[in-house]
């Protein structure tokens, strides 16, 4: 594989209520991001188990982004502190692991925000790429 | 292995412009668990929804995949078409191609390959769905109002009106709450007791409402729809259906030196009272802390003079239980004690008083006849000084203070200082503000009016010290604009005093595993979108129990309240939301950390019986979630320490797959 | 690069770890204040003219002297700024460019008495030693 071809893989965990609404009107907006980042939704920020986030790793993701509701936002009162102070505690040790702090990330995007949500994703994209690819923790055997 | 079918929408050009469809209903037939696989010019269309509808039919698909736009906004369209054909609406998915996909990127082989990797997420979650029945609950047709101030009696009106029961517990011997106790109320300046009283009487009228009067909640069981609540009734030791309320035990009781606490202990009331002439219900109350009979077993002058024989010296508190469909709270505010502020001597004079005792000293039914005294010597006050923000907006002093604002405060002490301008214009009146704050319906006005017509002497700083002298009050404080100290011999000083939750919110809150914050307000479900409904499903707020509020805000609320909860009482049935926490019990190690995380209540633990291999039983405690409850935020899921927790519609497997597919 | 004004600003601000934005200009403190006819300058101004980066103003005046750090103004905020430590923070820095210390701990033993509070020979190291 050639450096420039190099595209990385990203996995964005939307929250319903907020953030999946706010990515829906980056495309309403028609506001281009790569198309590297892949989106899965759940019902709040909350729901994302650190488990995810690893197997993510493990199947040689390059970098994963959670989006929830601003604080004081979320649609389940409380959802999106609990991701906070998870994901606070999940990225230290990633970053203990080798998984480079950068790699991951917590961003607040509401469903007004669409080109926030475009602009987080550019960023949160280049950021990854300049990191190149993440072997730290990939299982080859996942590899085909 | 399920039987898919996978539906690629062009939405005209809007997706087939970017994405290559048939490349993508042809990559997804080889997809494990397809069985079908096409595209169409316009999916949700009526033709569309025929060609899903059929290839259910012909097919026998257990579960379908629409790749087009966004789940929010054809996801509900594309579920009924799915039970339409019989399959049940929790086996679709949507891969949102649309939204996210076609209209961000603009390059055809981009868009094509991603198209593929998102649908593929969504057959890899479908493969691993089951069809969820969202559970339904009766709806018990009678509703239950926590506190008998204005919100409440407005609340339990509201709800009569369409024709639903009633009941309201009052911790007081009347219902009438703060606002019996005001004056006048701004901006109009008409007679609080006016316009609450009738609406009382209105309350003891209907048939419909019930007043549990001298009363408490004392346990609180069930969930939305089902509440049962056990209502303590306080003895009173009168009899309430046969109590005339003619008031001639009050006045032949020999115990007379009780402080009443209708007027805040500014003079006396018998042992035996009726807090004021217009109480609901008009009901005599021993108090047992004061009655001689009560304490000692001598006296009995109260069951001599009644004629009614409504006297009952044996009366023991009593229990009752009953079901509710809803639950209003509106337990009220308080305002906060003045003991700690000793910068403003209100412990050691009788002349620095609180805005409430000021209301008191000024109406016509109060401990001076509405004439304007001065508490110690009764003399007529010619210079008043009148403080805001006493404790409110008081960040550094939370162990006296409160660090919001209280909102009321600016309006009622305009309203004082013109009430007192205006019956008293030999008076010097002086206001020190930090801020006045007059947003609402001709408040500004109302506070210009005071300052222009009345003359009250407006002094942006904080008093600082007030210190007793003689029969004067040394008030010093500082005038901000004018760049000086100022000292004012004031006869009496009035403070508005933050005002904060009534304290028996917060053990109101646990039974009602509402949520609260830090300053004991009842939070709302959602602060723009849903003021009026508690996190906890059925619990309603209405008035100063969610935040700081005047009277006209008050009754808005609890009307909205009250139309929220006639809302949920027409329904025979609540269905839920299928996509719900479940404890798998077997792997269950009853830990209670998702009881602890859940925002709205919904967890609780049992012990249960388990039969182990060796044939013997165990009992263990185990989490159950009540569906009813649950709004499915998933919050439990990941705090469950031993995996035992999982969110129906997203659970763990399944976006494990999704995970899986996209970074495969 | 900071100026001269914004690194004297800093320099109070961090010397006295108040963060005067946080004032809502009650003037409680200068209500409170004992000795607000001695000064030129009032607790509250200190405040305020601090936040604006008016140091030297504050440093060339008598004020600075004139409060007699009883700390009442920082008992009585209900934003917890602590103004006295914003005035002693000033003084700080003016007798710091002074140079030397114009009370050492051995002057205290002759100047103490009975009639002498604690807290008034506390003040007198606070103001007149940096």
């Amino acid at each position: 594989m050639q450096v420039n071809e190099y595209k990385p893989l990203i996995v964005a965990f939307c929250c319903n209520w907020c953030s999946y609404a706010g990515a829906d009107l980056a495309g309403n907006n028609r506001l281009n991001y790569p198309a590297d980042v892949k989106i899965i939704r759940v019902p709040c920020s909350c729901r994302v188990n650190p488990m995810f986030i690893l197997r993510a790793f493990q199947r040689g993701a390059d970098g994963v982004i959670l989006c929830g509701c601003h604080p004081g936002d979320c649609h389940y009162t409380s959802g999106n502190y609990y991701t906070r102070r998870r994901m606070a505690l999940l990225f230290s040790m990633l970053d203990y692991l080798g998984i480079e702090k950068e790699r991951t990330r917590v961003e607040w995007v509401s469903a007004a925000e669409g080109a926030k949500f475009a602009e987080t994703m550019n960023d949160f994209a280049k950021t990854v790429a300049a990191l190149g690819e993440n072997k730290r923790l990939e299982d080859l055997r996942c590899k085909k | 292995m399920q039987r898919i079918g996978v539906f690629v929408c062009h939405c005209g050009t809007n997706i087939a412009g970017t994405v290559d469809v048939k490349a993508v209903a042809e990559a997804l037939k080889t997809e494990p668990g397809v069985v079908f696989s096409t595209d169409y010019q316009y999916m949700c269309s009526q033709a569309g929804q025929d060609i899903i509808k059929k290839a259910i039919a012909e097919y026998n698909l257990t579960g379908i995949v629409v790749c087009s736009c966004s789940p929010r906004m054809h996801e509900a369209t594309f579920r009924k078409t799915a039970a339409a054909a019989g399959l049940n609406p929790y086996m679709v998915e949507i891969a949102n191609i649309r939204e996210q996909c076609s209209w961000v990127h603009k390059e055809v082989p981009i868009g094509t390959e991603k198209a593929i990797i998102l649908a593929k997420a969504a057959v890899a979650k479908v493969n691993l769905n089951a069809p969820l029945t969202p559970g339904e609950s009766p709806v018990t047709k009678r509703a239950l109002v926590i506190g008998g101030g204005i919100a409440g009696i407005q609340t339990a009106l509201d709800i009569a009106d369409a024709g639903f029961p009633v009941d309201i517990v009052e911790t007081k011997p009347t219902i009438g709450g703060k606002m019996a106790q005001l004056d006048k109320t701004f901006p109009t300046l008409d007679c609080a007791a006016c316009i609450l009283t009738p609406k009382m009487v209105d309350v003891a009228q209907n048939d419909k409402i019930r007043v549990f009067s001298y009363s408490e909640v004392t346990e609180v069981g069930g969930f939305v729809g089902n509440f049962e609540v056990t209502i303590k009734r306080r003895a009173r030791y009168v009899k309430e259906d046969i109590c005339t309320g003619c008031g001639l035990c009050t006045e032949k009781c020999p115990q007379k030196k009780v402080p009443n606490e209708f007027n805040l202990g500014m003079d006396n009331r018998s042992a035996i009272y009726i807090p004021f002439a217009q109480a609901v219900p008009k009901v005599a109350t021993i108090d047992p802390n004061h009655c001689m009979k009560l304490k000692t077993g001598k006296c009995g002058v109260c069951s001599k003079v009644c004629t009614a024989g409504a006297i009952d010296y044996e009366a023991k508190d009593e229990f009752v239980k009953e079901k509710y469909g809803a639950i209003v709270v509106a337990t009220g505010f308080n305002p906060i004690s003045m003991e700690k502020f000793d910068e403003f001597a209100y412990s050691q004079s009788k002349d620095v008083i609180t805005s409430l005792e000021l209301e008191r000293l000024m109406n016509a039914a109060g401990p001076t006849g509405g004439t304007l005294l001065r508490p110690s010597d009764h003399e007529h006050p010619h210079t008043i000084v009148f403080v805001q923000c006493v404790g409110s907006r008081c960040e550094a002093c939370a162990e006296k203070g409160k660090e919001y604002c209280s909102k009321i405060c600016c309006m009622y002490t305009a309203k004082h200082a013109m009430l007192i301008r205006d019956k008293y214009p030999d008076t010097e009146v002086y206001v020190f503000y930090i801020d006045v704050r007059t947003p609402g319906k001709n408040f500004d006005e109302f506070y210009r009016r005071a300052v222009e017509e009345y003359g009250v002497h407006y002094i942006k700083g904080m008093v600082g010290k007030v210190s007793p002298e003689g029969n004067k009050l040394k008030v010093q404080g500082s005038d901000l604009i004018y760049g000086r100290q100022l000292h004012i011999d004031a006869d009496l000083v009035v403070l508005a005093a933050a005002i904060e939750p009534d304290k028996s919110a917060r053990p109101l809150a646990t039974m009602l595993t509402a949520s609260m914050d830090t300053n004991d307000f009842f939070t709302e479900a959602h602060p723009k979108l849903r003021p009026v409904e508690s996190p906890t499903a059925g619990v309603f707020l209405s008035g100063t129990c969610q935040g700081p509020k005047d009277i006209p805000e008050t009754v808005s609320q609890a009307g909205a309240a009250a139309s929220k909860v006639i809302g949920l009482l027409c329904k025979d049935k609540l269905t839920g939301n299928p996509c719900v926490a479940h404890s798998d019990e077997m792997m269950c190690n009853g830990c209670s950390t998702c009881e602890k995380v859940c925002p709205y209540g919904a967890i609780s633990y049992v012990d249960k019986e388990f039969r182990m291999p060796d044939r013997t039983t165990k009992v263990r405690r185990v989490a159950v979630v009540n569906e009813a409850v649950c709004q499915g935020c998933g919050a439990c899921t990941v705090a469950c320490m031993s995996g035992a927790m999982d969110l129906k519609g997203f659970m763990n497997k399944q976006i494990m797959a999704e995970v899986d597919a996209i970074c495969k | 690069m900071l100026d001269k004004k914004e690194l004297l600003k800093e320099q109070v601000i961090r010397a006295s770890g108040v963060n005067p934005l946080k004032c809502m200009r009650c003037g409680k403190c200068s209500g409170t204040c004992p000795s607000y006819d001695e000064m030129e300058y009032h607790p509250h101004q200190f405040v305020y003219m601090v936040e604006m980066g008016d140091i030297e103003t504050l440093m060339k005046s008598e004020s600075v002297y004139k409060c007699l750090s009883c700390f009442a103004c920082v008992e009585r905020c209900p934003r917890g700024v602590e103004p006295a430590k914003i005035i002693e923070a000033v003084r700080l820095e003016a007798i710091r460019q002074k140079g030397n210390n114009h009370m050492t701990a051995n002057d205290i033993p002759e100047k103490v008495n009975d009639d002498i509070p604690q807290q008034a020979i506390m003040s007198a190291m606070r103001k007149y030693s940096k």
